[in-house]
């Protein structure tokens, strides 16, 4: 971590540090309103330490830029909607990199607008992951209904990589706002009423509910729908990363689904032809 | 049988239908009532360990079925147990699976039982009751009825999002001689009819201003055809496809290779599903859709009607059109950089993005995550020639035949099913 006292480039206001705290771990308009400062001020991103409660406090001397906002800056659309995404991730660098970038752009207009610069490439990388857990967490979350003095809650235990339960919430608000739910994880809880949503400090995985009755009857037909015909472990893995397994209640009887797969077709490749019965009724019920 | 019996017989049969996309809907939520959103993109819930993804519940209505299409485990001559679900169990299933974030909605099949007309109105009422009683907001995928009545195709598509057809054969005399009682013909037409219904709700949906446009599976219909079961070649499989795309403007047509299944009629011999081959078809169908390729194109990569099964349809294409290459990163048109093998769609885009604010050398490709070894044969670029003569050698094609990738993956397993 830099300090206060490491040697400083050459200006104006490179001589000071600052510190910006974010109350927020992925609090882009907070960010957005820090950076516009700091550009108004002509403070270069080497000047600046970015803090967010996440971060031991007391360790950094710098003060808080200057409040004066300069005008808004134009910058892609393109950028505007990576940063959003990028500010979620877990890098503790974030912040400092969409700084930086934000900053050489006024000596180097194109620089936003090019995906094969190391930095821009970076920082598409940690939108891409922002991206790919919370298109996990849209799939791989499993409610567990539960009774409660005001009715059933669906509550769900969740482990998101990065920080994307407040952004995520909205989706689950869309999709089950007809429920009461609550979703736990370890760094940050989300709570729906049925009509406003609330976040709360992080969880653990034995505050959610162990089991529900819906998962026998779900299991069945993961192994149902499984062809083993078409064993591709590999394939399975790549995208449902055994990481997700302790959470998913399907993933059980994978293993042996796996064990009996072959078993299964060999079955299938030797079978001798039984002559059909007669041919059955039209009926089925 | 108990609920959790008939499941899974009913998934069971289910599961050699290979769609279970749930994009491309309308976008849809739960704030103003009901249950359940859709927005656009798909979602795969799970995947099971043949690496499908699980996005849908897929099931059957019933696996009664009074054709016998040699093919299909639930023909009326196969020893299966039969089941049939309740409409209000399938509408409960649905319903506890979705609440729970386990689906995206419902694919309902069947087979047909006592007439078209009949099973037609099952899988209605299905989808109607989840709809109408349960507000319902969740994606819906029908199975038609090719022979149904007209006016049941058009209440289908009121409540579903996605329609299909399967085709199966993609020729008369296979589906003669395999599966006799489908018609062709009818096939086609009950595909016009829903294209067309199809076409005018879109219209519909674009000029209304005012009252709410009727609705028609806005996720378009899809189709089927099953590889190996007959001796189509890819040639015939692709040229079909290709027409279906054409004529019925259809979202997606899905390759399906013929799996071995239990019950299996003596028409077609036991042998494991042709995996290979069924990717090497979406490959295709890919350069099809996206990449400006024409069919003829992409066969004469490979030798007698047939894709090359060692090598990517792309790669193969370019390596009998090695007079082509190599294009200038900087200079070639975006329709020369999507015939780069290794280069696709998004990547050209960005290094046409890219072009604008300077050169664009090798080395940025690789912070795109280009396959290099793969690219660099074929391109020109500012800190990159290929070595003389390496485009015109022999050895080309054996030093891009990379151990690692799927032909690799999906052989031995496929050959240690017989040691």
């Amino acid at each position: 971590m830099r300090r206060p006292e490491a040697p400083q480039p050459a200006g104006a206001a490179a001589a000071e540090a600052f510190s910006v705290a974010l109350e927020g771990c992925a609090d882009f308009a907070a960010w957005r309103l820090a950076a516009r400062r700091l550009l108004a001020a002509g403070i270069p991103p080497e000047s600046v330490e970015w803090r967010t409660p996440e971060d031991p406090p007391g360790l950094f001397g710098g003060r808080p830029p200057p409040e004066a906002e300069g005008p808004p800056l134009p910058v892609p659309r393109d950028f505007v909607e990576m940063a959003e995404l990028a500010i979620r991730h877990a890098d503790r660098e974030r912040f400092a990199l969409l700084y930086a970038l934000l900053w050489d752009s006024q000596t180097r207009p194109g620089l936003l607008r090019t995906p094969t610069e190391p930095r821009m490439a970076r920082l598409a990388g940690m939108a891409r992951a922002v991206r790919r857990d919370a298109h996990k967490m849209h799939a791989f979350l499993r409610f567990r209904e539960i009774g409660t003095p005001e009715g059933p809650r669906s509550v769900a235990w969740f482990e998101p990589e990065h920080h994307i339960v407040e952004a995520e919430a909205g989706f689950f608000v869309r999709r089950f706002a007809i429920l009461r739910w609550s979703i736990l994880t370890p760094r940050r809880c989300a709570h729906w009423d049925g009509a406003a949503l609330a976040f709360t400090p992080g969880a653990r995985r034995a505050d959610a509910p162990a089991e529900d009755a819906a998962e026998d009857l779900w299991r069945t037909y993961f192994a149902s729908i499984f062809n083993p015909a078409r064993l591709k472990p590999d394939a399975m893995r790549a995208e449902m990363p055994k990481k997700y397994w302790k959470n998913l209640p399907e993933a059980a009887v994978i293993p042996e689904l796996m064990q009996g797969a072959e078993g299964r077709v060999r079955v299938m490749l030797g079978q001798e032809f039984r002559a059909p019965r007669r041919r059955q009724k039209a009926e089925g019920d | 049988m108990d609920l959790r019996a008939k499941l899974a017989l009913l998934a069971d049969a289910a599961k050699y239908d290979a769609s279970c996309a749930s994009s491309g809907t309308e976008k849809r939520d739960s704030r103003q009532g009901g249950l359940g959103s859709t927005e656009g993109m798909g979602i795969c819930h799970a995947y099971a360990p043949d690496g499908r993804c699980i996005s849908l519940l897929k099931v059957l209505l019933t696996n009664a079925c009074v054709f016998d299409c040699a093919y299909c485990i639930n023909r009326a001559t196969s020893n299966v147990a039969r089941a049939r679900f309740t409409v209000a169990e399938l509408v409960k299933l649905t319903l506890a699976f979705y609440r729970r974030n386990y689906i995206e909605g419902l694919f309902l099949s069947s087979g047909i039982i006592r007439s078209p007309d009949y099973t037609m109105e099952q899988l209605i009422r299905v989808a109607r009751t989840l709809r109408e009683e349960h507000g319902f907001l969740g994606y819906i995928h029908l199975k038609t009825i090719p022979e149904a009545a007209p006016e049941l195709l058009a209440e289908a598509g009121r409540w579903a999002d996605r329609l299909s057809i399967n085709v199966e054969l993609p020729q008369v005399a296979s589906l003669k001689r395999l599966a006799p009682e489908k018609d062709l013909p009818a096939i086609g037409g009950a595909m016009q009819q829903l294209a067309g219904r199809i076409a005018e709700a879109k219209e519909a949906r674009r000029t209304a201003r005012r009252a709410a446009p009727p609705r028609f599976a806005p996720a378009g219909q899809s189709t089927q055809m099953i590889v190996g079961a007959d001796d189509s070649d890819d040639r015939r499989i692709l040229g079909k496809g290709a027409e279906l795309y054409e004529k019925y403007g259809l979202r997606r047509v899905y390759y399906s290779g013929y799996s071995p299944i239990p019950e299996a009629s003596s028409l077609l011999p036991p042998a494991p599903p042709p995996l290979l081959r069924e990717h090497r078809l979406y490959q295709a169908d890919w350069l099809l859709r996206f990449y400006g390729f024409g069919t003829e194109e992409i066969l004469a990569g490979g030798e007698g009607g047939m894709l090359d099964l060692e090598i990517d349809p792309k790669l193969a294409w370019a390596l009998k059109h090695r007079a082509d290459f190599p294009v200038d990163l900087n200079s070639a048109p975006r329709e020369l950089l999507l015939r780069v093998p290794g280069l696709g769609a998004r990547n050209v885009e960005r290094i046409v993005a890219a072009r604008q604010e300077g050169r664009v050398r090798l080395a940025d490709l690789a912070r795109l995550r280009v396959p290099l070894r793969k690219v660099a044969p074929f391109l020109l670029a500012p800190d990159h020639r290929a070595a003389p003569g390496l485009l015109d050698s022999p050895r080309l094609r054996a030093m891009l035949t990379t151990p690692g990738g799927f032909g690799a993956q999906a052989r031995p397993r496929q050959l240690s099913l017989f040691s």
